[in-house]
Parts: C-alpha cells; structure tokens; sequence
C-alpha cells in the first residue's frame, strides 16, 4: 500500500492507521490519548489530520490508511485545530512544568513545544487536591487530561479494575472504585497507570525530586523476585536506582510490573547492604570486618582441613534461584570439582522439587510445558493451589484478561479464596492435602463419561489400564467425602474440563509443598495426559516458579543428583564428560539435598556449608530446628547481599553484588533465558557471586580464569544440550525458550510437541495419601502456608523498602466460624502453636476468606515465622517438606 | 476523591433496607447477563428511589463488573441518583423563557420554603429539588413541574399553596 503524505509517498502495510505509519517514517504528529498497548481511542484530537476526500478533520490514530490516500498533517487549518485541542488541554489544568516530577517525559509538554504554544489562553478551572493518600502512586487531577490510558491499562491490560471515569462533561475525573482515595481502594499499586500517563497526573511518589530523566541513565534488566521474568528498566541516577519502569513489548510482562517489582528496589540501595567480607571473632564471637584475602585464605584453609579430615562429603553447598545461571553453573562446579562431593543443591527442593521429580518421570521433562504469552489459548484452565494473582502477579494479569475477554473459563481449587476465584466459572476450597483424592475424582468421572482423549492416551501415552484401574475406586461419594468437594461441583468440573478442546493447569506450592508433592505433581501429569493437553498451544502443566532464576539454577545443575541439563551423576557416560569438560574425576554418588544437608549437618555428620544467597533460617520447615542445625555446623560460610539471619550466624560472610549489580542470564518459570545487564556498582567491597566462587576456588588450587560472566556461558553452553544454542548476544531483548540446541534453533515456546521427551507419557496409578499430620483435639487447625503479593520469600529484599511493610504485615487468616468459637475478633493478637514452637501475630478475619478448620500464615517475616509451626516431614521422593498442611492451635492473647 | 464526590452518609431507613433486600433477590436473576448494568441499575432506582453506596456494591458483586465501571455509569446518566428521592420531585424550569419571566426567583422561594439546595432532598424524603431546561409550555411560564403535573405562571408567592397539594 503507498500512501501520501505532505506530498512526499510512503509504503506501508494494509490495516496500519495513519499515524502509525508517520510514527514510522519520522512524520511528527502531536498525540496524547494513543498508547501502542492500550490502543486506538480517538480521544484527545490532539492527532488530527486532513485526508483528501475525507469531510472535515481526521483523527490519524484511528483511521486506517488506505492505497493511495492522501493526508496532510501541518496545514494552517490542521495546526490550528491542534493548537486549541493542546491549548484547552493546558486550561483545564495546572500543568506547572517547573516543579512536574513528569517534565521532559511529558506528551502535554513536548505537544505544547511542537505547536509553539507559550501560554495556555484560558482561565483556569477550580483547584482539586491531590490524592496522597496511597504509598507508592500520587494521583493529581489537576494535571489530568483524562486520555484514558490509566483506564485502559489498569482495566484491560492489568486487569486490576480500580480506575474508572465518573461523572460527566466538565466534572469528568478518573476516580478509584466509587470515588474513594486511592489509598482506601482495591488498587494494588502494581503503578500500570503511572507507566501509562503522558503527563504529571499519575506519578511514582518515590521518585519524586531524584533527578530528571534526561540527567538518569537507563537499563533494562530482569526483575529479580518471582518466576514470572519480568523485564524491567532501571533508572539510575549516580549510583542509585531512583525509578524502575516496566519494558512495553517484553515478551513475558509486556510493560506490566507487580508492586515489588516496580516500587521494591529499596534493596539495592540500603545501608543495610553488605560491604566487606566478615569473619567471626574466635574469642569476642562477633563478625568482625575482614580483608578478602583473610576471609578467602580463611574459608580455603578450612575446607581443605575439612574435605582431608572429613572426606569431601562432611561439606555441603547452597546454590541460589537469585544468582544467574552462570554463577549457579560455576557453584555447582565448585563443589564438584574442586571439593569433590555431589552435595549441592538449592532452594527448588523446597519449591518444586517434586514438579522437577513429577513431571521429568511422567514427561522426560521437569519444567513448565507451555508459555505464559499463550494462557489466552486455553479454552479451560484449572488453577490449583496456586495464589496467582499474588505471587506470580504478572501471569495472574494474563489468565484474568483471557477470563475477562471470555476467551478462558476458569476453575479455581484452593483451600483458600484467591482473586481469581471471582473470576472463576466453578470456584471451591479443597481439604488441605486431598488433591490427589480429587484429581482421581474427576478423572474417574471423565473415563466414566468418555470425557477424555481416547486416541491421545492410545497413541502417545503408556500405562492408561494401570491409571484407570486406580482411579475407577474414586467414586465422586467417596472423593466427596475426602476433599469437601460436593459431587456436584465434581462432575461440573470434570466435565468442563474434560469437554474442552484445550485445557491448561496452572499450579504452584499448593500441589508441590507437601508429603505427597510428587504424587501431587504426576496426578496432574495423569490428568493432562488424560485429556490430550500436552504438547499443544495453550494447554500443558504449567508450573509456576517462585524466584526469578530457580528455573535456571535446576537447569545449570544446582541439584544433587544431575549435572547442568539433568544429566545424572550417577550416569557413567554423563560422569565421564563432566570429568573430560572440567578435567577431574567426580564423585558418582548422588548428593544431599537441603533438607537432608541441614539434618545431617545439626547430626555432625556435614561440617562444612557454603550458602550463596539463601536464607534456610527462614524458609525452611521447622526453624527452631535449623537454626540449632546450623549453629552447630563447625564452619559456615554465607554469601549474600544482606546479613540475613542464616548470615548472622555464620563463621565467614562474603558481601555479594545484586541483580542490578551483575551481567548475566537468568531463565524464568516459561524456560525463557533472559538477560540481566548491570545498571549500578556494588557497593562498597562486594563482589559478584562467580568472582567470589572463582577466587575460592583458585585458592583451594583450581585454575580457573574467567574473565567475564561470559566465559561461563559459553563454557557452560557446551555441556548443557538445552542451552547449546544459547548466547548472550542471541539472547537479545526477547529472551529464547529452552531447548534450544543449536545456533540455528529458534527456540522453544512449548514442550512434548507430537512426542514427549522420553518418547510415551508415562501414566502412574496414585493411591490417596493423607498430609503427615492431620489436625486432632490438641491442634484441631490446618495451617496452610504462603505468599502475600507484597512481600518475597524470607523478606531480606522487599523489607527494605518502608510502604511494602506498611501494606503486608505479619498475619494468621481464620475463618469467621473459627474465629467466633475461639473470641477472636478481626485485628486481635493471637498466639499460633504447632508441636514444633509457637508464635505472635495478628488475626485477619472476614467473609469468605478461608473456610472453616483452616488457617493461613505467610510465611516473609521473622517476628511471626510460619516456620517455627511447619511440619519438617518429607516426600519420600522428591525431598520438599510439608508446608502447606499441619496442625496448631490458635489462642487469643 | 473527584470535587464532585458526595460525601454526606445517609443512614438508610428500615424500608430502604427491606426494599434493598428484595432487590437483591431480583439482582440475582441478572448475574452472567452481558449488558444487564444499565437495566439493573434502572431497577435498582426504581425500587429504592435512589442508588445508596452499598447498593452500588451489590451489583459490582453480582455482575461481577468492576466497582469503577458501576459508579462510572451511575454518575455518568443524570437519570441516576445517588441522593435519596423526595416521595414528591419538583422541577423548575430555567429555560430560556421561564427564565426572563421569574423562575429563579421562584427557584430561590423554593430552597428556602423546603431549605434545601438544587438536587437536595427534604429531611423528612418529601420533596427533592431539581431544575429543568424547558418542558416545552414557553407560553405559561414560568412553567414547574411536580412529579407529572404541570403548574403555570408561578409566582413565589404561589408556592405554599402548591406544596400543602402534597403534603
């Protein structure tokens, strides 16, 4: 198509509108209300053009352009009609260029300067007050030109539903909910309307005053909390983030960001950060400030004296989901190599293990089958103990669009209710612990109906006689029963599902954090099998990640029983590359886990630990017990960014650099490898991670010489098939989807593609099995434990930054019949008592939000730790302990 | 909070709070309906008399819309209201006709003799006070209207008679 404009011909693809096609050839036309995300609106007029043949003006952004138009846009008659729409625009309100936090980004500002326009002509309207009153967004409606792309954004693109025009005419606002203070409204300051506003009227409140946007530099990186693998800029001002925006056209966030990522980088910044090395004073006790030659000799010295005394399997290692790929793949090295024991491994065990375990047995392969940019295809999806909108906040925006645009019916099964569940078609609470009695339950129903993919089972799938058999015992009466799930719902859900043409399963801690987590994990993998759903678009068994690279630090082999690209160790062939690759013999068998390192070393029988970026104190079962585990450890060493309370009680600290310090590959929850870029020094004396591993192990005798993050990429690349065709340069800005075997490949958007891994799925009969511990007179509650959306993991991130504490605090959520019979009140303090300790916290109760016999407690804070009351017990398989059902007793204070 | 924001909190009667109740049951034959907020909020008026806060709520929860969108509607028609309604609705026409022959003087006698202001509602929910821009009787102005009666050539002094019709 060849369009004409100002006399000058352009060629352009059909259905572009007029001013995407002068946006693309340099043609400046002033707009306001257009946004790339939130679309066409034909607001503002501020984009009006003249089109031969056309009566009167047009407006550029929502008229498509056709063969041979053609359009003037800088005609007297066009300019002056733009000149008013600007100069009305600047009337309406006080726009104070001088002090706007928004000056030199602003569309009003930069349209106004385009136009000429010195001074707005008319008078202005009455004076509005700002609205304060939330803790990371100002809103002022003074400023406001009410373009709708906050609207847009907060209603079609996040999905969060707070915005919305009121009134009329001249009284037009955007107002929150029914016009109340943003601050005492739903909003969940995930900040989508600030990225939004072209001008000063919606801005980032803790941003404000730190430097203009022309003085701050810019870098994209990922965002270092959950799984979803956001991709975020970091605007740097000196040495300091000031400001972190979403990346528009990112392939997992699209611009999108949840409050911890857009408003809690207090971290990187803190005075709390680590500096310099410590060690612990042998006679004061005390974590002294040490050189990084001491501390390095130190630790060296100790290790030697340990792996000759105690043989290389007395030491353990810690890797980390919050450090790349390639310091999680040196790490794992280190402790192979160099100490020569299989005794890595990292926080996964207490995440996914058994998803890792489940699906690779199930599958050949133990990642999330599909991807997040395709929820949308999926005419069903069942999302089971999973809190998305939450935890993984970006992918929870994606799956309550494609239920908002009807494009996706929801089933939601969670012990306890979920945002989603108001967008949910079926929507019920299960006991805690009794999925796989109702996974068995509706496929019992769907091999009952015929409801299933009888030639998908038949042709790709093993074992179909063996599941059947099993689940032919799960009569609905009976599942009923076990689950607290009417028959009713039982069969709405098995039908829906089973009737779909594609259904998806999202799920997370709630299937994998317990005794029977691999059970849990391989019932899901029977379901999806069952019904044909692997392999396909918009289908799969989508297991959600909780840290920004547990993905990668599995796949980079920071597991005890497989090398990078799950290779086992066990594996003669697999042992003998590694040997030839890293030029020493390793052990073959097959190492501890976290849980069983930190049992082993409170035994005596591990002397040594090295931990890079974890905080077991916090977020492992049954703290009273690690902590005793670890102080007795003989020597422990911790690398992190903070002195954390696994930090505090250490031999020797190693002050680490942070995401926004560090190059290098991170891989989220989708298997998409995207790069971090360093945007700030690391302050003080801290290093990256692999700098602190590499000089560790030179003096442990190793001779490694990487120089950049790079080198061990692109060693790494070389003995991980998945990642073989894997760079940071071919990485770019979209990321690639492992596997990704060779140069040439594109990637991979989704798994088991006419073929499953290890080549048939492999279908298992399982037997219901009842959580550990189940609640009895002494401790007649369910503790369920998890996330809030404000708040990450053991907290040593997001509590630094001051309004996320003030949202999310420590709490125990009681259903409104429990709370009654015990007197307590929304608000009260309460003391929670497990067999394992107690704690303090506060009651939160109201309607609807868990039903009676179950508790909740998130698990972030160390004045209320959840896991002072969890319940250690282990899946058999898997290793990951139980904490998402014990028993406890609530009291008021 | 907009300018326009009503801040004032009415306590909602006992008949108010049963009629809300029956509402909610009729609220529920709408639930999963595309396009029911308009004629719900329709019904909702009609048995109230006016749209309370809570109310508003309801059927954010019920259609499942979002909270923004059912007060964006509301405060968007003039039809609706979220004032409470006189029994009685007095409008005074301040067309271009009316106007030139005495309307706001009579508007005036009206705010003062009920002492309430132009969308006010009497405490005892007799009289609400609006005004209206010609009901197209330019040759009896000033023209008011009471619910739908038409009266003629008002004058303030005219007004005490009008009201003791419905009292």
């Amino acid at each position: 198509m060849r369009v004409t404009i100002d006399g000058n011909q352009y060629d352009a693809p059909e259905g572009q509108t007029i001013l995407e096609i002068a946006k693309e050839n340099g043609i400046k036309i002033p707009s306001l209300c257009y946004h790339v995300k939130t679309g066409q609106a034909g607001k503002c007029r501020a984009c009006v053009v003249e089109v031969e043949g056309m009566k009167g003006l047009q407006t550029s952004c929502t008229v498509k352009a056709k063969e041979g138009m053609k359009i003037l846009t800088a005609t007297d008659k066009v300019r002056d009609a733009q000149r008013l729409v600007i100069d009305l625009l600047l009337s309406s309100g006080r726009h104070d260029c001088l002090s706007c936090e928004k000056n030199g980004e602003c569309e009003l500002q930069e349209a106004a300067y385009f136009l000429g326009i010195e001074r707005p002509s008319f008078k202005l309207g009455e004076k509005i007050q700002p609205d304060n009153s939330s803790e990371f967004i100002i809103r002022d409606n003074e400023k406001c030109i009410k373009c709708g792309r906050c609207i847009e954004g907060c209603n079609n693109t996040v999905v969060n539903e707070v915005l919305s025009f009121g009134y009329r005419s001249n009284d037009t606002a955007v107002v929150c909910d029914d016009d109340i203070l943003m601050g005492e409204s739903s909003c969940v300051q995930c900040g989508e309307c600030s990225q939004l506003c072209p001008v000063g009227a919606i801005i980032d409140r803790n941003s404000i005053g730190k430097g203009r946007p022309w003085e701050r530099k810019q870098t994209n990186t990922v965002c270092a909390y959950c799984g979803v693998g956001c991709q975020l800029t970091l605007h740097t001002s000196g040495n300091r983030v000031v400001k972190v925006t979403g990346v528009e056209g990112a392939p997992c966030n699209d611009g999108m960001l949840c409050v911890k990522g857009r408003y809690g980088y207090d971290f990187v910044n803190s005075k709390e950060r680590l500096t310099v090395p410590l060690i612990r004073d042998e006679k004061t006790k005390e974590l002294k400030p040490a050189s990084w030659e001491d501390a390095i000799e130190l630790v060296a010295k100790k290790f030697k004296k340990i792996k000759k005394e105690n043989g290389p399997d007395a030491i353990g290692g810690l890797a980390s989901a919050k450090v790349t790929n390639e310091e999680n793949y040196i790490f794992q090295k280190f402790i192979r190599s160099v100490i020569g024991t299989n005794n890595v491994d990292h926080c996964a065990r207490l995440c996914h293990a058994s998803t890792v375990v489940g699906l690779a047995s199930a599958f050949g392969s133990g990642a999330m089958t599909n991807n997040i940019a395709e929820i949308d295809k999926a005419e069903v999806a069942l999302i089971i103990g999973s809190n998305t909108t939450e935890a993984h906040p970006v992918i929870g925006s994606y799956i309550k669009r494609a239920a908002r645009q009807g494009k996706t019916k929801l089933i939601v099964v969670d012990p306890k209710w979920i945002e989603l569940a108001d967008f949910a078609e079926i929507y019920v609470n299960q006991r805690c612990g009794s999925d796989v009695a109702f996974l068995n339950g509706i496929m019992h129903i769907m091999i009952e109906n015929g409801w299933y993919d009888k030639d998908y089972v038949k042709e790709r799938c093993e074992n179909f006689d063996e599941l059947k058999t099993e689940v032919k015992k799960y009569t609905p009466e009976k599942v009923s029963k076990l689950t607290n799930i009417s028959v009713k719902d039982l069969n709405a859900i098995a039908k829906m599902f089973g009737q779909a043409k594609t259904a998806a399963v999202f799920y997370s801690m709630g299937i994998t954090q317990h005794t029977t987590g691999t059970d849990n994990v391989w019932s899901v993998a029977n379901l999806q099998m069952l019904c044909g759903n692997i392999g396909i678009p918009g289908g799969g068994v989508n297991a959600l990640r909780g840290q920004a690279n547990v993905q990668g630090a599995c796949d980079m082999g920071a597991l005890p029983n497989v090398y990078p690209g799950y290779q086992p160790v066990n594996n003669p062939q697999a042992q003998e590359k590694f040997e030839k690759a890293w030029g020493v013999k390793l052990a073959n068998k097959v190492g501890l886990t976290v849980t069983e390192q930190l049992k082993y070393a409170g035994e005596g029988k591990i002397k040594a630990l090295y931990i890079m970026g974890e905080n077991p104190v916090l977020s492992d079962p049954d703290m009273n017990h690690v902590k005793e585990a670890l102080e007795k450890t003989e020597f422990l060493v911790v690398q992190d960014i903070f002195l954390t309370e696994t930090a505090t009680i250490a031999d020797v600290v190693f002050p680490a650099a942070s995401f926004a310090e560090k190059d290098g590959l991170f891989t989220n929850t989708e298997r998409r490898v995207q790069r971090l870029n360093k945007a700030v020094a690391s302050p003080g004396e801290a290093k990256e991670d692999w700098i602190i591993v590499q000089d560790l192990a030179n003096a442990m005798g190793a001779k490694w010489k990487y120089q950049t993050a790079c080198d061990i990429q692109e060693e790494l690349v070389t003995v991980t098939p998945q990642y073989g065709g894997i760079s940071w340069k071919r990485v770019g800005t979209k990321g690639l989807q492992w596997p990704c075997p060779n140069p040439e490949h594109p990637g991979t958007s989704y798994l088991h593609k006419d073929k499953f891994a290890r080549g048939l799925g492999l279908m298992k009969a399982i037997p219901f099995k009842e959580p550990a511990e189940l609640p009895d007179d002494e401790y007649p509650l369910v503790l369920t434990t998890g996330r809030v959306l404000e708040q990450f993991h053991t907290g040593t991130m997001t509590r630094k930054t001051e309004g996320l504490n003030n949202l999310a605090g420590p709490k125990i959520t009681i259903s409104q019949e429990d709370a009654k019979k015990l007197g307590i009140k929304d608000g009260d303090r309460v003391r929670v008592i497990s067999r394992r300790g107690e704690i303090e916290t506060c009651a939160e109760v109201g309607e609807k939000l868990i039903p009676k016999g179950t508790t909740f407690i998130p698990f972030h804070y160390i004045e209320a730790a959840a896991n002072i009351l969890t319940n250690p017990a282990l899946d058999p398989v898997a290793k990951i302990p139980e904490f998402k059902a014990c028993a406890v007793r609530v009291e008021k204070i | 909070m907009s300018n326009k924001k009503c801040v004032c909190v009415h306590e909602l009667t006992a008949d108010e709070k049963e009629k809300i109740k029956n509402f909610g049951q009729i609220l529920d034959d709408y639930k999963g309906k595309p396009g029911a907020l308009i004629p719900v909020l329709q019904i909702a008026q009609k048995m109230i008399g006016y749209l309370p806060g809570s109310v508003l709520k309801m059927i954010s929860k019920g259609l499942h819309e979002p909270l923004a969108k059912v007060y964006g509607v509301a405060t968007f028609y003039h039809f609706f209201t979220m004032m409470p309604r006189g029994k009685h609705l007095i409008r005074i026409c301040l067309g271009t006709a009316c106007y030139v022959r005495g309307s706001k003087e009579v508007l005036a006698a009206f705010k003062k003799e009920l002492g309430i202001d132009v969308g006010g509602t009497t405490a005892d929910r007799k009289f609400t006070l609006e005004i209206g821009r010609c009901f197209g009787a330019c040759g009896l102005a000033p023209v008011i209207m009471v619910n739908d009666d038409t009266h003629q050539r008002v004058k303030p002094s005219k007004i005490k008679e009008i009201l003791a019709q419905y009292k």
